[in-house]
């Protein structure tokens, strides 16, 4: 996840004071609501060591409930619907330390429980689910991931993505940028692999929406120790060197998917040029600034619940939990295999504060949705743009259409 | 504003004088309140020319907005203030703040006037207030997000729908617990009785659809759909529902479709899609229901619908992202 849990120290809000938690977390009274069914909502989910002092800013942490927050508001919130209607959905989360054995712990949830599965697994973890002879007729919800790989060539038919694609998200970026006719751009790229794919998706994105990359350079940051007194020095003195390129542009688009120096960039660039892409103006499913079309609402009720921000993988894990209970609920689905074609089909849909409701696209069962453009403290715009336009849905203007998926569901 | 108030004032004094039938009558023309959610105001226009009439300062964001029954006052929610501002509607003045604990989205009253009811979208919860007193009646638990309101006409249930738990609540008046329970399609916005409380029609925004429910079985009997040449379906959003007299048509505010559909209320056939201002939510009859007034939250401004003919005669702008309105006749 680019993103760790950015707790805004300056940001409060004021509304939250006079909420009390127990009138927000009270419970409908229910209506005569006697045996109701229980369905188990399963997380999968390995505990990745993450070193927090790797972190840029000091107003980033990394809550150890990443992720699995999400998911447990959002059982609560079924749950509000699920007793009038006859169901109690219980949350069943299963943590693999980093290093333990999720083959093990996979096989054993596949041999015996119900075969829908939430997953908190980074790309190659997701994979190995996936593959399990036992799985093949699972459902995975897959509700970390923003790999391109996984919605293209390593794509399967047991596994549904909830957060947009890398891909998604420089088009979101692009098609803004071209609406501001900000169409020169010098790409910055980190050293990892991850950097790559985001760097060929920027020039990708410039070539659909005809913007120019006027310059483009690999940078090998090192970021040796992050917490160090003045250290503010060596980047006032590293950023603009890094920066330097004898070409005219409009903006600096970074690839840095693993946060190593695209923060560093505003404000220390050789010209005077912003700074989109992963850093900066950055597009994301969710951020805890997003406040539009009710989500004021969600980030009011989340942070109630887990006392903190509501992050993107909190959002992955909210909306995968909602599907679930949308299948259950709605459409009375509790097996893998009818799940599946429900998901595909066009009854379906999921409310994710976004305007608009949410469903699949069946070639590479990623989930269609707008795509927010973010400061840290503000929403600078959604995307789609407004002009650019789509024979279905204007939100596959985001990302691997039908005609250019590399994946092949069977 | 201050012409508005010499010209009321004369009416009170010439009433005052003896003359009370004929200019009581002549003195009142119909007005429209509309709330703007980013201004912190109400605008009032004059219902014959449309002209702005006064411009009356709320606390922050006011959104839900009715008349009381007797048509003296003019009660708004005011979100983030966590109050009802009762606005006089001869001096065009806030009067009374009315405390609804946090969050009031949307309110309506009983048939009589002596209770208001409160949707606290933060909190999952429908505050009851007697009106008179400002006393907290009671609070009932409803699902997450609650927001529009329907009162039968005899007052013995209220309805609320909740946008997260997507469900439409009914609560007994007597007993203030929560009776029936219906999962409509997702994010419920309005709820609204046909004339004739045969029937309870639900707006779901983002599934798309009106859900035309038996509110004695409490079961679903109809589901409307919209098709739009040239618009897609994700930009269908229903909000606002409301009925000609005769119950024979309902007008559907669509949203981002930025039009309203006209329906045949027996048949559930759509008629007609009005093109209006961008993103209509709420609607308010004339008093008569000759026009429909429409507010459009993103174009700042009402379009008003001539309801024999079913066209838009004009639009009039008003405050920053207009949200509801109240008629009095």
């Amino acid at each position: 996840m680019r993103r760790a849990a950015r707790t805004l120290a300056l940001l409060t809000l004021v509304l939250l004071a006079s909420v009390s938690a127990s009138a927000a977390y009270a419970a409908p009274v229910a209506a005569g609501g006697t045996g109701l069914k229980t369905f188990h909502i399963i997380v999968l989910r390995k505990r990745y060591h993450f070193n927090p002092e790797t972190l840029p800013s000091l107003l980033e942490s990394h809550p150890a409930n990443l992720g699995v927050a999400g998911a447990e508001e959002a059982t609560y919130e079924l749950n509000t619907a699920g007793k009038f209607i006859g169901w109690d959905f219980k949350l069943d989360v299963i943590t693999v330390p980093d290093g333990g054995n999720l083959l093990a712990a996979a096989q054993k949830l596949l041999a015996h429980g119900p075969r829908i599965i939430i997953a908190d697994l980074k790309a190659n973890d997701l994979l190995t689910l996936s593959d399990l002879p036992a799985a093949k007729n699972a459902v995975i919800l897959d509700m970390r991931t923003i790999d391109d790989s996984l919605r293209q060539q390593d794509c399967r038919a047991n596994t549904f993505h909830l957060l947009p694609s890398q891909a998604m998200r420089t088009d979101a970026l692009a098609q803004y940028l071209v609406l501001k006719r900000w169409t020169h751009w010098f790409i910055i790229q980190g050293p990892t692999p991850q950097d790559a794919v985001y760097a060929a998706d920027i020039r990708r994105s410039a070539q659909r929406y005809g913007a120019h990359i006027a310059a483009e350079k690999v940078y090998n940051y090192n970021p040796g120790s992050r917490r160090s007194d003045t250290g503010y020095q060596q980047i006032q003195t590293q950023m603009p060197l890094a920066t330097e390129v004898d070409a005219d542009y409009d903006v600096i688009f970074v690839a840095d998917e693993t946060d190593l120096f695209g923060d560093y960039l505003p404000y220390n660039t050789f010209a005077a040029r912003p700074v989109v892409g992963t850093q900066g103006l950055v597009a994301t499913a969710w951020s805890p600034a997003y406040q539009e079309y009710a989500a004021l609402q969600m980030q009011q009720r989340f942070d109630l619940f887990a006392h903190r921000r509501m992050t993107e993988l909190d959002y992955g894990g909210w909306l995968a939990v909602r599907i679930v209970g949308n299948a259950v609920m709605r459409a009375d689905i509790t097996t893998p295999v009818p799940m599946r074609k429900y998901l595909r089909s066009k009854d379906f849909l999921v409310q994710g504060y976004k305007g608009q409701g949410l469903n699949f696209r069946r070639w590479d069962q990623q989930l269609r949705q707008p795509v927010l453009l973010m400061t840290p403290l503000m929403t600078v715009s959604i995307s789609p743009q407004h002009g650019f336009l789509h024979p279905g849905y204007t939100t596959d203007t985001l990302g691997f259409d039908k005609p250019e998926t590399k994946c092949h569901l069977h | 504003m201050s012409s508005a108030l010499t010209r009321r004032g004369a009416a009170v004094l010439l009433a005052a004088a003896g003359c009370l039938g004929l200019f009581a009558a002549q003195a009142r023309a119909t007005e429209l309140f509309v709330t703007n959610e980013i201004d912190d105001t109400v605008t009032v226009l004059n219902g014959q020319n449309y002209k702005v009439i006064a411009t009356i300062p709320t606390d922050q964001r006011p959104r839900g907005i009715v008349a009381t029954p007797d048509h003296k006052y003019v009660l708004v929610c005011d979100g983030d203030s966590s109050n009802i501002d009762v606005i006089d509607v001869k001096t065009l003045k806030v009067v009374r703040r009315i405390d609804t604990g946090p969050d009031p989205e949307t309110l309506a009253m009983s048939p009589s006037g002596d209770k208001v009811y409160v949707s606290n979208e933060n909190n999952a919860l429908v505050t009851v207030i007697n009106f008179a007193t400002g006393k907290w009646i009671t609070q009932v638990p409803v699902g997450i997000e609650p927001e529009g309101l329907a009162v039968t006409r005899h007052g013995h249930t209220v309805v609320v729908v909740s946008e997260t738990t997507s469900m439409a609540h009914f609560i007994d008046t007597k007993t203030w617990k929560v009776v029936a329970n219906v999962l409509v399609d997702t994010r419920p916005r309005i709820a609204e009785f046909t004339p004739d409380q045969h029937w309870l029609w639900v707006s779901s925004e983002v599934g798309g659809t009106v859900s035309v429910i038996n509110p004695r079985t409490h079961k679903i009997v109809h589901i409307i759909y919209f098709h739009i040449p040239g618009v897609d379906r994700e930009y269908i959003g229903p909000v606002g529902v409301r009925f000609t007299t005769d119950g024979r048509l309902a007008f559907v505010a669509l949203g981002r479709a930025n039009r309203v559909a006209v329906i045949n209320a027996k048949t559930y056939r759509v008629e007609k899609y009005i093109l209006v201002g961008q993103r209509p939510w709420q609607m308010m009859f004339s008093p008569h229901r000759r026009r429909l007034f429409v507010v459009n939250g993103l174009t700042n401004d009402v379009t008003i619908i001539d309801v024999s003919s079913l066209q838009p005669v004009r639009s009039v702008p008003v405050g920053r992202l207009p949200w509801g309105i109240a008629v009095i006749p």
